[in-house]
């Protein structure tokens, strides 16, 4: 890219140039930044554990079946995958295997599209099963014949399958497949299989489909990275997950994994082991803009107006009313950079790197030789790029700050703070009260008891009694049925025993610290001012000093804790550098908030840990997703 | 109820608790408008379009060009214009796609049986063995796989197949025990997909009583037949499992659960009636009794109000016309309603406030502030008035709140009460900081200076009266006090 570059400015007089640069900078600049667009996955492998190579092999796994329907095609999508897929690949890939047209997935009659084959890419739905039939009879036979396919997304099922032969269309398709994408790479330390109703479907419903998936998800990552000679775990899903990859393995067992193993340790982590960390604000920049505006598949959409531009001369005649969406990933060095401090810690840096950028710009006064202002004009894309993340992320954090300054916000955390340091978790609690007087929203009532029950190991009777009637009254009776998913799924608890043990987990794991350090932090607790995640605690002290110092602790949390290892070949076992560090890879079952990633990797930087985490979960979640998941609404609101 | 302040203010000071603070709001985040300030100057210095300095393109409307959702707008909206030529649905006569579908499970074979064995199928199928998925490259075959010319499969081998998405026959597996070896075996194999099929072949082949009986001994293919009952909405069989398990309570849910589908509200009435026999937990089923009761009262009160408004006689639903049907509102919101069109009423009616109170025993709280918000959006003032007071035993009357002062003027704000309404029930906050703090941001300028009076706070009130408008009331009084030599200021 350099090389074209210079030629286009070759015979041009620098200094002409240098002016140029001020006035009319687009009119090269698209064709330098193509080198960043280009690759957009890069931020995949900068990490200790390559992630791209699972994004390869995920687009080779999609060419190989585009091609497998020969001929010109159109998509028709489930629009809820087009967010997973564009992490996997952009639009330029299908077209280069003859995808003509993209359709969303809708009832009625198919666009006409002059293609040869029309695939749905679907996820295993019933609902979407019934669109599709709807799809194919209205097709005009006569007219155009053209070839269906269904590609199942990320499993077929029997159950969808059904349906389509209840409704007679599943003789029309040619192909039937699934496309496995188990776990999807978000980040340069993040996957995540995006099943959001892993959660409700393992607790709720007990349906284990989900951990098959994560067991199947684990033993691709496993032929694509080496064997895992280390599983560790804690609660029963996880040991369901594991004793399947065992089996799995034993199914294997004809020839041996020679890939030199990258993870040390595998530690499965049921979410129902901590029900309490989601159920907290987060505090980190990252987890704020989660809580906030919500993060779906790396991007979020926020209010436009911050954002507009408004230029000289131009009236702001038409203000966007779109949102303005936004990627968020480690691709922009800057979000790299701050999207896992707290909060508090955010000015700061912004503003550091606000005099860095200033700065940079100034030094062109002092290019004086043509050496200097290539220099220098070599630099300007970069600058550009870093001074429009600055902008954007200035904004979002003015954005933040205006709800984390109000007093709604700090009630909020004040109860919040209140409950997991364990300060009158057995009685009514006002705030809640008056939150319920006023109809706030009814998912932050249902996060907040649902703290309270589990920080209280479970409510008195009189005090789960008295919530569940204020709620019903106050949002209505039909809330019956959620109160009785939170409850089965143990959010909300009748107290048992007399005894309440979350104060000895708290003291034991030092879950609460006084000093918890917002600017340079020198523990995990930083991501929520105080709390230090519980799920995160487990993975610190498994890596030292292990859990048999906290036997006590582990039992009385849900489910058994275990340790299984995998054999390896001999010659495949590592031979640790001198302060080398370890990698783990940490599968949240049931779901992980950023909070705790960010938590996760502070572990990662930190310099005498020596180890090094990747994250894996089913789904990235924050209170209010979750709770939404275990909500039971009527059929018309749901989805 | 009111935690002494005292007490609170230690509570903060003694450091255990720290509050999310962001402190020094000035120096922190006058960072971000520095920040901002840098952008800006240096967006001055470079103007150029900024559609297209970012890294990777965004089109405003939000996806990134050239991803996949983005394309599927673009792709699809130039293919708007194509005309549709109305047509009638046309029945399909599609006889030649049997033999088509030949990958993953042969379903003809699941579900009807016509294709008995299967064994010419899945003979094609080792030759074009489409549907196995080998993700990486690295990924070896397990053993069963290459046993698969063999068309006599156990129903251990069968279940393995069926996980590889090969064509299988569940046909012959004809005694009970070898359907559940098939179950047990797919269970253990934990793949839920796997465990649905042979679920629903059971289903299709086993009497109800033989299926419900080997279910309780199996739990997870107990809880995954739930499960898919749940998903097709098979609600008939799922409540005979339910009962049969005696699981009463999720029976009682689940029948419960369908008064959601109900829309006419006479229906759901007669609906929840019906369910108020079900064996509900002891509290549910007093909500249920309670749901059942408000609805039957809402369609009363709509009925009856409906008809006043129309025949527009009663000057409040003139003024106020109602904005929505009280039909399925929750109780709180119901109580508003008659707090607001219903409030002087008798006891006796069903619209009545006080009626409401006591057929679903609120609390004291809860009735005051619904009745409080009610009458302050009226501007009621009086009713207001008379819900505070109470008489001791003297004579003497006074005011009394089940809620704080504090938020008793939260709820007149935000019905937009003046400042002479506000000032009553901010004199009566106890805590003089808390007092204070209020009365400024309400404007209640005599409750502040007379705070700082009492306080003795000299320099306080020199620093209100810089903020008061010359020549004002506010400011006489100020000056009156300061220059009054019976007071001892404290500074």
């Amino acid at each position: 890219m350099l090389g074209d570059f210079r030629v286009v400015f070759l015979g041009v007089n620098y200094l002409d140039i240098v002016s140029s640069l001020v006035t009319s900078f687009t009119h090269w600049s698209p064709d330098l930044l193509c080198c960043c667009c280009r690759n957009m996955a890069a931020h995949l492998s900068y990490g200790r554990v390559n992630l791209n190579i699972l994004r390869e092999a995920a687009r080779k796994e999609l060419r190989e079946f585009l091609d497998k329907c020969a001929g010109s095609k159109a998509i028709v999508w489930d629009e809820y995958l087009t967010g997973p897929f564009g992490l996997i690949a952009q639009y330029s890939l299908l077209k280069e295997h003859e995808v003509e047209k993209m359709f969303t997935l809708k009832s009625g009659r198919l666009p006409s599209a002059d293609v040869k084959n029309i695939i749905f890419f679907v996820r295993p739905r019933l609902e979407l099963m019934d669109i599709i039939a709807e799809n194919v009879f209205s097709e005009d036979k006569m007219h155009s014949p053209r070839d269906f396919h269904i590609l199942f997304v990320p499993r077929r099922s029997m159950l969808c399958e059904q349906r389509l032969k209840e409704q007679g269309v599943l003789a029309s398709f040619i192909n039937i497949d699934e496309y496995i994408l188990d776990l999807i790479p978000y980040d340069g330390d993040l996957l995540s299989m995006e099943y959001e109703s892993a959660f409700r479907e393992c607790y709720l419903e007990n349906d284990q489909t989900s951990l098959y998936h994560t067991a199947k998800g684990l033993m691709t990552l496993q032929a694509l990275y080496g064997t895992i000679p280390q599983i560790y775990g804690k609660g029963d899903c996880a040991r369901h997950v594991a004793n399947m990859m065992l089996r799995m393995k034993r199914e294997f067992a004809g020839s041996q994994n020679q890939i030199l193993p990258v993870f040390d340790t595998l530690l499965l982590l049921d979410r129902n082991v901590d029900l309490l960390t989601p159920l907290a604000t987060q505090l980190t920049y990252e987890g704020l803009i989660d809580e906030i505006y919500g993060i779906t598949n790396g991007y979020v959409k926020l209010p436009p107006e911050k954002f507009a531009q408004k230029k000289q001369g131009e009236a702001s005649k038409d203000l966007p009313t779109e949102p303005k969406k936004m990627p968020l990933n480690s691709a922009e060095e800057l979000y790299a950079e701050i999207r896992d401090k707290n909060f508090n810690a955010v000015g700061a840096a912004l503003s550091k790197k606000a005099k860095i950028i200033s700065a940079a710009f100034e030094e062109r006064h002092n290019a004086k030789t043509v050496g200097e202002i290539k220099q220098f004009v070599s630099q300007l894309p970069h600058m550009q790029a870093a001074r429009s993340s600055l902008a954007n992320h200035t904004s979002i954090a003015e954005l933040i700050k205006d709800i984390t300054t109000s007093e709604a916000f700090f009630d909020n955390l004040t109860v919040e703070q209140e409950f997991m340091t364990g300060v009158d978790t057995d009685k009514v609690n006002t705030y809640i009260e008056d939150c319920v007087a006023q109809k706030d929203p009814l998912i932050k009532i249902l996060r907040l008891v649902s703290m309270q029950s589990v920080c209280n190991n479970g409510l008195k009777q009189k005090v789960l009694d008295y919530y569940k009637r204020e709620i019903l009254q106050t949002y209505g009776y039909e809330h019956i049925l959620t109160l009785n998913n939170l409850e089965k799924a143990g959010l909300l608890k009748l107290q048992s025993s007399t005894r309440n043990n979350y104060p000895t987990i708290r003291k034991t794991l030092k879950l609460w610290m006084e000093d918890a350090n917002e600017q340079n932090p020198n523990d995990i607790s930083y991501v929520y001012s105080g709390y230090a995640p519980l799920s995160v605690r487990l993975a610190q002290v498994l890596a030292r000093p292990g859990w048999r110092s906290i036997e006590e602790v582990l039992k009385m949390l849900p489910g058994p804790h275990f340790e299984e290892r995998q054999q390896l070949p001999a010659g495949l076992h590592k031979k640790r550098q001198q302060g080398e560090n370890r990698t783990t890879l940490v599968f949240f079952l049931g779901g992980v908030s950023y909070a705790e990633i960010a938590a996760l990797r502070f572990l990662s930087q930190m310099e005498d840990s020596g180890m090094e985490y990747i994250i894996a979960t089913t789904k990235l979640l924050n209170g209010t997703t979750w709770i939404k998941s275990l909500m039971d609404r009527p059929e018309s609101q749901s989805s | 109820m009111m935690k002494s302040k005292a007490d609170e203010e230690d509570y903060w000071n003694s450091s255990k608790f720290k509050a999310f603070t962001f402190d020094d709001e000035d120096d922190e985040f006058s960072q971000l408008k520095e920040s901002k300030r840098a952008v800006n100057s240096i967006r001055r210095l470079v103007e150029e379009d900024d559609d297209e300095d970012e890294v990777e393109k965004v089109s405003w409307s939000g996806e990134p060009i050239g991803s996949i959702s983005w394309s599927v707008s673009e792709t699809a909206a130039s293919n708007q214009r194509t005309d549709r030529e109305p047509a009638f649905p046309k029945i399909t006569t599609d006889t030649t796609s049997i033999s088509r579908s030949h990958s993953g499970y042969s379903l003809s074979a699941l579900f009807k049986g016509k294709t008995r064995g299967g064994n010419f199928q899945s003979f094609t199928d080792t030759l074009s063995d489409s549907s196995v998925r080998l993700y990486a490259p690295e990924l070896r075959k397990p053993k069963s796989e290459y046993k698969d010319y063999i068309s006599d499969w156990s129903p251990e081998e069968t279940v393995q197949r069926m996980q590889q998405g090969k064509v299988v026959s569940l046909e012959k597996f004809r005694s009970l025990q070898e359907k559940l070896l098939l179950l047990d075996y797919s269970v253990s194999a934990h793949d839920g997909n796997v465990i649905t099929a042979v679920l629903i072949y059971l289903k299709r082949t086993l009497s109800k009583e033989v299926l419900f009986r080997e279910l309780t001994d199996r739990q997870t293919a107990l809880r995954h037949f739930i499960h898919y009952l749940t998903e097709s909405k098979d609600h008939r069989l799922l409540l005979e499992l339910l009962r049969a398990l005696g699981r009463t309570e999720d029976v009682a849910l689940l029948q419960y659960k369908e008064h959601l589908a109900i829309t006419d509200e006479n229906k759901k009435r007669d609906f929840l009636k019906s369910c108020l026999s079900l064996p509900f937990s002891p509290e549910d089923s007093s909500h249920v009794q309670d749901h059942y009761t408000l609805l039957e009262r809402q369609i009363i009160i709509e009925a009856t109000d409906g008809q006043a408004e129309r025949g527009g006689k009663l000057e409040i639903f003139q003024k106020f016309p109602r904005k929505a049907s009280i039909l399925n509102m929750p109780l709180i919101t119901t109580l508003y309603y008659c707090c607001f069109y219903h409030y002087a009423e008798s006891e006796g009616t069903y619209s009545s406030p006080l009626n409401i109170r006591q057929t679903f025993k609120l609390s004291e709280k809860q009735f005051f502030v619904t009745a409080l918000a009610a009458r302050a959006k009226l501007k009621a003032w009086s009713d207001v008035d008379s819900l505070f007071t109470s008489r001791n035993w003297l004579g003497f009357t006074r005011k009394k709140s089940p809620l704080s002062f504090q938020r008793v003027v939260d709820v007149l704000h935000k019905n937009s009460a003046p400042t002479q309404v506000l000032q009553d029930y901010v004199a009566l906050v106890d805590d003089a900081e808390l007092r204070i703090t209020l009365a400024q941001k309400h404007k209640c300028h005599d409750i502040v200076i007379n705070t700082y009076r009492d306080l003795k706070d000299r320099q306080q009130l020199l620093g209100y009266r810089a903020k008061m408008v010359r020549g004002s009331a506010e400011e006489r009084k100020i000056n009156e006090l300061l220059n009054n030599s019976q007071i001892r200021w404290k500074n």
